[in-house]
């Protein structure tokens, strides 16, 4: 493994990082839409008040993969900011509509009905933006986002084409109904009632369910849009192993949703998302951006990858030990029996 | 609108949006945390309203600061792939300590804000420091960042690829002490000033009310020392761009000609076919002494550069006079204070001074606009000084004016939700009765 696989590396750990935290977040947001039932503001309380201590920090995942992959691999970036620049701008649109309502909806003070629309607009963007994250995801799978055009390519073939079909789009689905199934997981835990449990624990398994839909769909999909990626996934020596351990991951985290073992399903949802992150990863291997952007061909000089890892070290030091003590105020083991 | 135009407004308009929440973000945190020292010294509830008030309003300024500094990294690739191809891997280094900085902040600021019941007093004071330090080096990684882009160091282009580099000597650019100083010390000015402006303004109409009084104190004492030292740092900022950025000089100056004993000219209507500046005001020898340290040194005017290598000198000229003139005043207003302090007056009870505090409230944030103004515009028609050009490094994309009116019009929305927040949560008086007149004789 070369020094540039180890940081494409290190942007992935971040990236997935920020899909089991910001990812969850999103969900959230999700969850906070489609509140229902007799507990429908419990519901929505419930989810601020799990999301508000952390969210900022959860977020920031998403900003340290984009800055190391500027410093470790600009070509990949100037590729991506081009070429999937109107799904990267919606994508942040979406972000700044987000973060922002939510803070004025936990910090405005307002009244009940301004209070809605805040809780709204948020859960809106909560709704929009994974869409569109998962649809960049896919674009980058499918191997769309190549370097080298003919100048005279219309701008629907440059500009939309890449990240608009069908693939994409079940890339994107997918990403919500993980991103929601990570959030109901995660809410059964956090949940302090009994009453409120269950109706995450019924959410948790409905998303679970549907997140075996949405990969198939992806999947078949795949055979025709994203070739390279299905061949890794199907054909390469650590594909079967891979699918087993996240099958198990998935078993795991539904049977232990419906047997009330929320700090298990918790870790086993985790893992298995995890896991579909990193065969996606390998699946692309050793392309950063395939077809033809492989990660040494992007890679910076090897000074600046040298101290990139430096800064990395340097900011873990500060970094991990801040974020236990954030989860360890916030975010202490289960809550009391209700 | 051209492309190019389409992309520089839009990279303009975030990063004037998102300079005024980054400013706060670094002063504000200073102001909580003294409050909440004070109030865990003193034991007055009034000093942890305060706290929590400020710490209100930080947490509604840092979360649009964040998602708008988001904006902003990717906007680099989204607009400048060009730019970032190139300069990526050299000075990719300051924004990479900036993600871990920014990282440390938002934990922090989220223990703090959500843990006044579940950590001791210290450890919640501790967290407001953290969040305090990290924000201030956040807005100096992404300082130095800039700074290489106004005097770039650190690699050598061969045939339009970098070879040699060397992120260390890059972000220790010519350009780094310079920059930093001055933004840093400008945050801490613009957002004092701001905040003891407004509570300025609400002591004129309720001169006993505490609150107010104390408030006024802390953000003097935040904004005050920097205003006062921020012409020093000026100096230091103008004498380098005399030998590393001289256009930049010129152009705000408006200086047309390379001369000996040059003057320093205030106003006035720069003509760039007569090529020189009209009904201005001249102090003889002035620049000269001020960039060099003597009266005969000879500064390097406009002509010393081809015509299309100038940049805008009407826009750069006007915001140089604009943040010089807003500066001096903030610098005076504090010294006023500050003698006043000296003379033990309470300054609660100076109502000239009252109103010139009151006067400075926006004058900061304009400033520092400016500043960026003079920085950024000062430095086209290249992105980075001497080496690319703007037009090389924008995005092929064509049809930019859509993505540059769509994120117009989301922070317009924005900054006016915001400034409505804040009224309704931040500013109005305390409605606790018994602090309207609780008399608090002022130790200052």
């Amino acid at each position: 493994m070369t020094l540039a696989d180890l940081l494409a590396g290190v942007i992935f750990v971040a990236l997935n990082a920020y899909a089991l935290l910001g990812g969850a977040d999103f969900g959230g947001g999700v969850w906070a839409l489609l509140a229902s039932g007799p507990r429908k503001q419990h519901q929505r309380e419930l989810i601020a008040h799990a999301i508000g201590p952390v969210w900022e920090a959860n977020h920031v995942w998403l900003i340290l993969a984009v800055v190391l992959l500027f410093t470790c691999f600009p070509p990949a970036f100037a590729r991506l900011g081009t070429l999937l620049h109107i799904p990267l701008s919606l994508v942040l649109i979406g972000i700044v509509l987000r973060g922002s309502a939510f803070t004025f909806w936990r910090y405005g003070g307002a009244e009940d009905e301004e209070l809605r629309h805040w809780g709204v607009t948020f859960a809106i963007a909560s709704l929009i933006t994974p869409l569109l994250l998962g649809i960049t995801v896919g674009a980058i799978a499918s191997g769309a986002v190549f370097g080298a055009r003919d100048p005279d390519t219309a701008f629907v073939a440059v500009y939309v084409a890449p990240w608009l079909n069908p693939f994409t789009l079940s890339v994107g689905l997918f990403a919500l109904v993980a991103f929601a199934f990570l959030a109901a997981v995660y809410l059964t835990l956090e949940a302090q009632d009994r009453e409120l449990r269950a109706d995450f624990r019924g959410r948790a398994l409905a998303a679970g369910f549907a997140l075996f839909g949405a990969a198939a769909l992806a999947l078949l999909l795949s055979g025709r849009y994203a070739p390279l990626v299905r061949g890794g996934l199907i054909f390469a020596s650590w594909a079967i192993p891979l699918h087993g351990l996240t099958a198990a991951a998935a078993i795991t985290a539904l049977v232990a949703l419906a047997r009330a073992a929320w700090r298990v399903a918790r870790i086993a949802a985790a893992i298995q998302v995890s896991l579909i992150l990193w065969g996606w990863a390998l699946g692309q291997y050793p392309y950063l951006i395939p077809p033809d952007l492989a990660i040494a061909d992007a890679a910076a000089p090897a000074v600046t990858l040298r101290l990139a890892l430096g800064a990395l070290a340097l900011g873990a030091a500060v970094l991990l030990p801040s974020l236990a003590y954030l989860f360890r105020v916030f975010k202490r083991g289960p809550a009391a029996p209700a | 609108m051209s492309d190019l135009l389409a992309a520089r407004s839009q990279m303009g308009v975030s990063l004037a949006f998102h300079i005024v929440f980054a400013v706060v973000g670094i002063a504000m945190p200073v102001m909580m945390v003294v409050a909440e020292r004070r109030w865990q010294v003193t034991g007055h509830a009034i000093y942890l309203d305060l706290a929590r008030r400020w710490a209100r309003g930080t947490a509604i300024l840092f979360a649009v600061g964040a998602v708008s500094g988001t904006v902003l990294s990717f906007e680099l690739g989204l607009l400048w792939p060009g730019f970032m191809g190139l300069a990526g891997s050299i000075i990719g280094m300051p924004f990479s300590l900036e993600g871990f900085a920014f990282f440390t902040e938002a934990i922090f600021l989220g223990v703090y804000l959500y843990g006044w019941d579940r950590i001791s007093p210290r450890a919640h004071l501790g967290a407001g420091v953290a969040v305090a330090l990290s924000g201030a080096a956040s807005g100096i990684f992404v300082v130095l960042a800039n700074a290489w882009m106004n005097a770039p160091t650190g690699f050598e282009l061969v045939g339009g690829r970098v070879v040699n580099v060397d992120p260390v000597a890059a972000m220790a650019s010519p350009a780094a002490f310079p920059q930093a100083l001055h933004m840093t010390l400008a945050a801490y000015a613009a957002t004092g000033f701001a905040v003891a402006g407004i509570h300025a303004f609400l002591l004129l109409q309720d001169p006993a009310n505490a609150f107010h009084r104390r408030a006024l104190e802390i953000a003097l004492i935040v904004g005050g020392p920097a205003a006062l030292l921020q012409p020093i740092s000026g100096d230091i900022a103008a004498r380098h761009l005399a030998r590393h950025q001289p256009v930049k000089l010129a152009a705000a100056e408006a200086l047309f000609t390379t001369q000996r004993g040059a003057p320093l000219t205030i106003g006035g209507w720069p003509d760039i076919a007569a090529g020189e500046n009209r009904f201005a005001i001249e102090i003889p020898y002035a620049l000269s002494l001020l960039a060099f340290h003597d009266p005969h040194a000879e500064v390097t005017g406009l002509d010393s550069a081809a015509r299309d290598l100038w940049p805008n000198v009407h826009a750069v000229h006007f915001s140089f006079d604009l943040m010089v003139a807003l500066g001096t005043y903030l610098a005076l207003v504090a010294a006023w204070a500050a003698w006043l302090a000296w003379r033990r007056r309470d300054l609660a009870h100076q109502r000239w001074l009252l109103r010139a505090i009151a006067l400075a409230t926006p004058m900061g944030f304009i400033a520092v606009e400016a500043g960026w103004m003079v920085t950024e515009l000062g430095r086209q028609p290249w992105v980075i000084y001497g080496v690319l050009r703007t037009r090389d490094a924008v995005t092929p994309m064509p049809g930019l004016i859509v993505p540059f009116l769509t994120f117009t019009l989301l922070y317009c929305c924005l900054g006016v939700i915001v400034c409505w927040l804040l009224y309704r949560q931040i500013l109005r008086s305390p409605a606790i009765p018994e602090w309207r007149g609780f008399y608090m004789p002022g130790r200052s």
